[in-house]
């Protein structure tokens, strides 16, 4: 029982964090590159105040895996970081914590070039 | 002779109809679309974006279930997650589904990694340097950046912090 309301929590916060992102992009002229940037600074900005973490406890997946989860990694990063080294970890923290989906993307980005290519568009 | 030029009638007629049908069945799908377009879009943003989410927590479960630590689990979650925005970007399956999901697919990372692995097959021709190599994150750049921006001053506000406060 426990697992189905983890699911359902990962379900519905994550279907709602998307939900939000579509009302954006059709009721106000942001770009979906602009709402992207919006979703990562907001995930730094509600961990920064201790508002994301409950979210994350809650829904696992459904607060993790939203570009919002993206922007909590660089937060909690950089906490750690500066906790470690000080003012240094403000510039170290947030990539170090990020770099495995940074470096995944750049080479599996680039492995699909090497095998794909560009199809016309319908 | 007659008969046949009336086969002919009939046929014509009702092709003549089957365009009116069809016009009819546009314009009515039109109205429809007009409508509720948000509240289409918001369902399928909901419902896929949701989906992903429940295969990034089986996947979690998986990983931890194989006896690797929480952290580790959350990294390897979204690499395979992206490993597969990328190869269903590359098979032209992604353009598909997002057309239909919309910001069900874009918010989640998959969103990020179909940006960087679409763009790195578009800017192939152009060459792997030039091209790929400098406008893989044309699109992604942004969200590094911003990010990397918002999480430093975080970090010199919460080193401020803990100086005052210990």
């Amino acid at each position: 029982m426990d697992i189905f309301i983890k699911y359902l929590f990962a379900f519905i916060i994550g279907g709602a964090l998307c939900t939000v992102a579509q009302i954006l992009i059709d009721k106000t002229k942001l770009t979906p590159a602009r709402i992207l940037v919006i979703y990562v600074c907001a995930g730094v900005f509600l961990t920064a105040i201790n508002i994301y973490e409950p979210l994350v406890e809650l829904a696992g997946a459904g607060a993790t895996v939203p570009l919002t989860g993206f922007g909590r990694l660089i937060a909690n990063g950089v906490k750690k970081a500066v906790d470690e080294k000080g003012l240094l970890g403000a510039l170290t923290g947030g990539l170090s914590a990020t770099a495995g989906g940074i470096a995944a993307s750049i080479v599996f980005g680039f492995i699909a070039s090497l095998i794909f290519s560009s199809k016309p568009k319908k | 002779m007659l008969s046949i030029i009336n086969l002919y009638l009939v046929k014509l007629f009702s092709k003549g109809c089957d365009i009116l049908k069809k016009q009819e069945y546009i314009e009515y799908v039109e109205k429809r679309a007009k409508r509720s377009p948000i509240l289409k879009n918001c369902f399928f943003a909901f419902t896929v974006g949701g989906t992903i989410c429940i295969i990034g927590q089986l996947l979690i479960d998986l990983y931890t279930y194989l006896g690797i630590n929480k952290e580790d689990s959350g990294t390897l979650t979204s690499i395979t997650l992206i490993f597969t925005s990328c190869l269903l970007t590359g098979l032209g399956v992604f353009d598909n589904i997002a057309r239909v999901a919309g910001a069900g697919t874009l918010v989640p990372i998959t969103g990020f990694a179909n940006a960087v692995s679409s763009q790195a097959i578009d800017t192939k021709s152009e060459g792997y340097v030039l091209g790929v190599g400098a406008k893989i994150f044309t699109i992604a750049g942004p969200v590094i950046v911003y990010a990397v921006l918002s999480g430093t001053l975080y970090g010199v506000i919460y080193y401020i912090c803990t100086l005052i406060w210990g």
